[in-house]
């Protein structure tokens, strides 16, 4: 019989339900991703995508399952900033009045004293991410000035100040313009090389197979998990969507 | 003859202060409003105004208690706040009452138990003050535990200004990075009824929510940085305090009110004629000119 070392694994997560006042969100859902990996979530509406990003950060709490971070619990992942979560463009309040530069900042806030003063090395850690995401004309704009693409970046920004080793990404791709899709990409491949684990959500198929090494189809549960080439069929899909068939939703192409 | 003192400001500005009850009430109203304008821009950010409002109310029964016992009446109050909070928290997740209903049931359901507690407790209680406020007739003792209340409130928000501003921005993240969500969920409401304690002695239970979003909601008028909003939000709140007080001084108006109305018209200034989120636009009129 084979041991498993749960280290090799960024994220492990085994059997996880989540509820909300009785009513069940996700059930029996498992997910192991390895460092460098890229994993796609996919599903409906409803089906419990943000649920599982919401279990994975902490945010809500799960009523079964367990939940390993390299090997750790999840406490000490969230006080090592080992996960970053970059939120969806209509998840957050983009009139709020704050700057490119506070919300990158934000990213560091876990490693700072408790009055949050930056340091020298705070400092640099956000310069360089915002760097990366080519946003250095805009440091002290307001977020409500930023196109859907920039705030985007600021986002990706903040976690890669945060220099965590996992990210969430919950529709990283919706409402960006073409230029910030490269730089998306051009990111991803980067994050890889770096070790780095990602797991996103999307409605677009085509970057599913562009983008992700592994996918997750969701329906309340686990509706298949594997290599997106072996996973990613037509009958799969189909069942995710809860019977709809992929010629609606992708065009009779793919 | 009266009216020939508007004609010099000087006067305007001095004659009221040679009385004691008239400087103490500038003063203190001043401190109560520059407490509830700092966190008033946490509150608009965060959409907590019925929060405010329910919570102002709520502490009524709490101020009748509390004097019927001769204890302090901020204990009281702050018991009361806290508890309502805590019983909407209660029937919403236990129930399928939406959230707006039940922050409306129950704080008028406080509210309505402190007036019944009133009349039936026979003291020296004023229900006017209680209600409206009475920033010129406020006591040694009361000008104590309100400096020591407004104290305790900014040096909170002043430790956790940053972590406020994350939570109300973005909990997910806050949560995510290992900051403690619950801890600064509670502060925030424990800052809100010490407010709401304070807030009532100048204007009164009824318009303290005033006093708890108006100078958040003209700031959030006038910029985009969060400190800047801030520094507004306390500015306004402590020049409306003043005007308020000067008004129903030379005016023989309530003072409570009048210092409501202030802030009221000091957001329909901003509201009108912010330089960017203004009806009007002022930059854009100047931009004209050049």
């Amino acid at each position: 019989m084979e041991t498993i070392n749960y280290q090799n694994f960024r994220i492990d997560a085994e059997n996880i339900c989540v509820d909300y006042n009785g009513k069940v969100a996700l059930y029996d859902a498992n997910l192991r991703l390895k460092p460098g990996q890229i994993c796609g979530l996919v599903g409906m509406n409803g089906a419990g995508k943000t649920t599982f990003f919401n279990a994975l950060t902490g945010f809500v709490n799960i009523s079964k399952g367990k939940i390993r971070i390299n090997g750790e619990s999840l406490r000490s992942a969230q006080k090592d900033q080992t996960i970053a979560y970059v939120p969806q463009n209509e998840g957050i309040d983009s009139q709020f009045p704050i700057s490119v530069w506070d919300v990158v900042m934000m990213g560091r806030y876990g490693s700072m004293n408790i009055f949050r003063c930056p340091r020298e090395s705070d400092v640099q850690a956000a310069k360089d991410a915002i760097e990366r995401v080519d946003l250095t004309d805009h440091l002290s704009t307001p977020i409500g000035n930023l196109s859907g693409g920039q705030r985007k970046r600021t986002f990706l920004a903040r976690a890669i100040a945060q220099r965590a080793s996992i990210l969430l990404l919950d529709e990283p791709f919706a409402g960006v313009d073409i230029r910030t899709e490269k730089l998306i990409s051009e990111l991803f491949i980067q994050f890889k090389s770096e070790g780095k684990t990602i797991l996103l959500s999307t409605h677009d198929m085509i970057h599913v197979r562009e983008f992700c090494d592994l996918v997750l189809l969701i329906n309340k549960t686990v509706v298949a998990y594997g290599e997106t080439s072996e996973v990613f069929t037509p009958e799969n899909i189909t069942t995710t969507f809860g019977g709809i068939s992929p010629d609606f939703l992708f065009g009779p192409e793919s | 003859m009266e009216l020939c003192y508007f004609l010099t400001l000087d006067s305007f500005i001095t004659d009221p202060l040679t009385h004691d009850f008239m400087r103490k009430a500038l003063l203190m109203s001043s401190l109560v409003a520059a407490v509830c304008g700092f966190l008033s821009s946490y509150l608009t950010l965060k959409g907590w105004a019925l929060m405010g409002d329910a919570v102002s109310h709520s502490v009524m029964p709490g101020v009748v208690v509390a004097y019927a016992l001769g204890l302090p009446f901020s204990l009281g109050a702050f018991i009361f706040g806290v508890g309502s909070v805590a019983l909407i928290g209660f029937i919403k997740q236990k129930s399928r009452v939406k959230e707006d209903t039940v922050i409306g049931l129950v704080f008028t359901g406080f509210f309505a138990l402190g007036i019944v507690l009133v009349s039936k407790i026979k003291s020296n209680i004023d229900l006017h003050s209680i209600l409206f406020g009475s920033p010129l007739g406020i006591s040694l003792s009361d000008v104590k535990q309100t400096i020591f209340i407004s104290l305790l409130v900014v040096i909170l928000l002043s430790i956790f200004r940053k972590d406020l501003m994350l939570y109300c921005f973005d909990p997910r993240h806050a949560k995510t990075v290992g900051i403690n969500v619950f801890f600064l969920h509670y502060l925030l409401l424990t800052c809100l009824s010490l407010a709401a304690v304070v807030g009532l002695q100048s204007v009164g239970i009824i318009l303290v929510v005033a006093m708890l979003i108006t100078p958040g909601a003209t700031a959030y008028l006038l910029t985009d940085k969060f400190d800047n909003m801030t520094i507004i939000s306390v500015l306004s709140a402590i020049i409306s305090s003043l005007i308020g007080i000067y008004v129903s001084f030379w005016f023989d108006l309530e003072t409570g009110g009048s210092i409501v109305l202030s802030q009221t018209f000091i957001f329909l200034f901003a509201f009108l004629f912010a330089p960017r989120y203004g009806i009007f636009k002022l930059k854009k009129l100047f931009a004209g000119y050049k």
